[in-house]
């Protein structure tokens, strides 16, 4: 077994995810069978292969380096669950 | 009554035979007798007939002028709130408009409403979303069918005649694995063919946006209207856009068609080996060369992708945190409570599963072994196709390994449920354009679906073998 109790809360944690009880047990027997499942892939030999990350074959085209002003923080603002004089509002971090 | 073509409402806009108006209120009344089906999150007749009077004093000549569009509620919308089906953004209004969709905007289409999709584009069945399962129009009386998925809610809409044609996404499947299950034609363009800008994102690398409609003619009209370089997506690539539609050519004399024999999988259904034998033998009559090939890493597409897409998504999902838009849990005594708690509760189970599974393959000491081999399959298994197109010019397969399945059926099983996509998760991998098209009936009379693989920015010969195949089976 790949995934145990302290490797899911590392996990969780990690994700920034709460998870009760009865929800690690589950994720525990769901991520245990699909990394048994992706185990498969280490029949396929990779020896000098190069990892594929992009499959764009587009070169990046350069683009004249000027401003524009695209949003007015107020707006963005308007989708905060909580704000203040102009700000995201969080809980408080410093003592 | 019979569903008109977007081609054909266009010519009747044009001769007047029918006005914005009345083509747009015949849709709306058609949305709230269909409301059951749960096709849309958001719908508001009172912004549908907004457009319409703002486009009834627009005296300018647009490409969809008063084509009604449902659109995937993946797409940031200015006019719409955008939820991606998910708690977590419930009540997000996007304060700008994606690239497709102001595309869309631009040519003068009406948007009808934001329709249904599994959270955060993650699922094969539309029973993921937050706001509830879309029902598969195709569905008998008390015996409901899934969508498929993500796009379900699309196509949906489409099949059930909402609109003459649908946005969607397709990260691994979630637009021709839809399309199928509902009796519609779907198609992914290459990766890079359309801008990304403003999707909500699941696995960038494989994100692309796409089509759904009732025939391969409107699709190919609707694809170049969405299709374009966009500075603001550093993958959109600068390619030039033919009209898709002007040419359309369903002679195929002389084409090569790939059959790959790895797509024979044990315990598919009868009925799809025998319809995929019947395309096949449709091409043979119009003078198509079947030619026989082979792509060996089939088998390894779905654990690799099932790598890939969660790292690419546990990535992407970070910035849902509760500070910027969106949800935040109530219970918030500090700031790692308030994003642990917010995530936990903002998220539904398989997005969890995902971005658990995620963390983990791109955690210290895993990497190597799980994203870092991913990614070397996946270089093998675009390299398959790299070699298999130098002997043919399409490639065509069954879509999904089974037709609509009643709702809710695959829940359990995580596993199960991500063999929907055994068929079309290569081609995204490859990041190559594929169509699927409505072709053939199982025996409880439901729709299965011909997909159609071309080469990178070939979406051309894609269109030209569907219509044909199209043509021949109607």
């Amino acid at each position: 077994m790949k995934i145990d109790k302290n490797t899911i809360n590392k996990i969780a944690r990690l994700s920034r995810i709460k998870l009760d009880d009865k929800e690690s047990e589950d994720y525990i027997k769901d991520l245990n069978s699909i990394l048994d499942w992706v185990e498969q892939l280490n029949e396929v030999n990779t020896e000098n292969v190069e990892p594929l990350s992009n499959i764009s074959s587009s070169i990046l085209p350069k683009r004249e380096d000027v401003s524009n002003d695209t949003n007015s923080s107020e707006e963005i603002l308007e989708n905060a669950p909580d704000k203040l004089e102009g700000f995201f509002a969080v809980p408080k971090v410093v003592e | 009554m019979s569903k008109s073509s977007l081609k054909q409402t266009l010519k009747d806009l044009d001769t007047k035979k029918i006005s914005i108006r009345e083509l747009n209120q015949d849709y709306l009344k058609r949305i709230k007798e269909k409301d059951n089906l749960n096709v849309f999150i958001h719908f508001s007749e009172e912004n549908v007939l907004k457009q319409i009077d703002n486009l009834e004093k627009d005296n300018s000549a647009k490409k969809l002028k008063g084509i009604p569009i449902a659109i995937k509620d993946l797409f940031c919308t200015k006019s719409m709130p955008t939820t991606a089906a998910s708690k977590i953004l419930e009540n997000f209004n996007p304060t700008y408009e994606s690239f497709v969709t102001q595309k869309l905007l631009d040519e003068g289409s009406i948007f009808v409403g934001k329709t249904n999709l599994d959270e955060f584009a993650m699922g094969s069945a539309t029973n993921t979303s937050f706001f509830g399962n879309t029902i598969n129009p195709l569905s008998k009386e008390n015996e409901p069918l899934a969508p498929g998925g993500s796009s379900g809610g699309s196509a949906a809409a489409v099949a059930a005649d909402l609109c003459l044609g649908a946005t969607g996404t397709d990260t691994g499947g979630s637009i021709r694995q839809p399309a199928s299950f509902c009796g519609v034609v779907g198609i992914k363009p290459t990766y890079g063919l359309c801008s990304r800008w403003g999707i909500v994102a699941f696995a960038s690398s494989l994100d692309q946006a796409g089509i759904f409609s009732h025939n391969v003619e409107d699709a190919s009209i609707l694809l170049q209207s969405i299709a374009g370089f966009d500075q603001r997506d550093s993958t959109s690539t600068k390619v030039d856009i033919p009209n898709y539609f002007e040419n359309l050519d369903d002679d195929l004399n002389g084409k090569t068609v790939g059959i790959p024999k790895e797509y024979s999988i044990d315990g598919t259904p009868m009925e799809i080996s025998q319809i995929w034998e019947d395309a096949i033998k449709v091409l043979e009559k119009k003078g198509v060369k079947i030619k026989n090939i082979s792509l060996p890493h089939t088998k390894y597409a779905l654990p690799t992708y099932y790598i890939i897409a969660p790292a690419e998504a546990s990535s992407n999902l970070a910035r849902y945190d509760g500070v910027k838009y969106g949800f935040r849990s109530d219970e918030i005594n500090s700031l790692d409570e308030m994003y642990e708690n917010t995530r936990a509760q903002g998220f539904g189970r398989e997005v969890k599963r995902r971005i658990l599974i995620g963390t983990y393959v791109l955690s210290a000491g895993y990497y190597d072994a799980y994203y870092l081999k991913a990614q070397k399959v996946r270089k093998l298994i675009a390299d398959d196709f790299n070699r298999a197109f130098k002997e043919c010019d399409f490639i065509v397969t069954p879509t999904a390994p089974s037709a609509a399945f009643p709702l809710n059926e695959k829940q359990n099983d995580p596993i199960k449920m991500y063999l929907n996509d055994v068929f079309t998760v290569p081609a995204s991998l490859a990041g190559l354009p594929g169509i699927s098209i409505p072709f053939g009936k199982d025996k409880n009379n439901l729709p299965l679906g011909i997909q159609i693989l071309g080469k990178h920015f070939d979406e051309q010969q894609v269109f030209n073998a569907a219509v044909s195949l199209e043509r021949s089976y109607e």
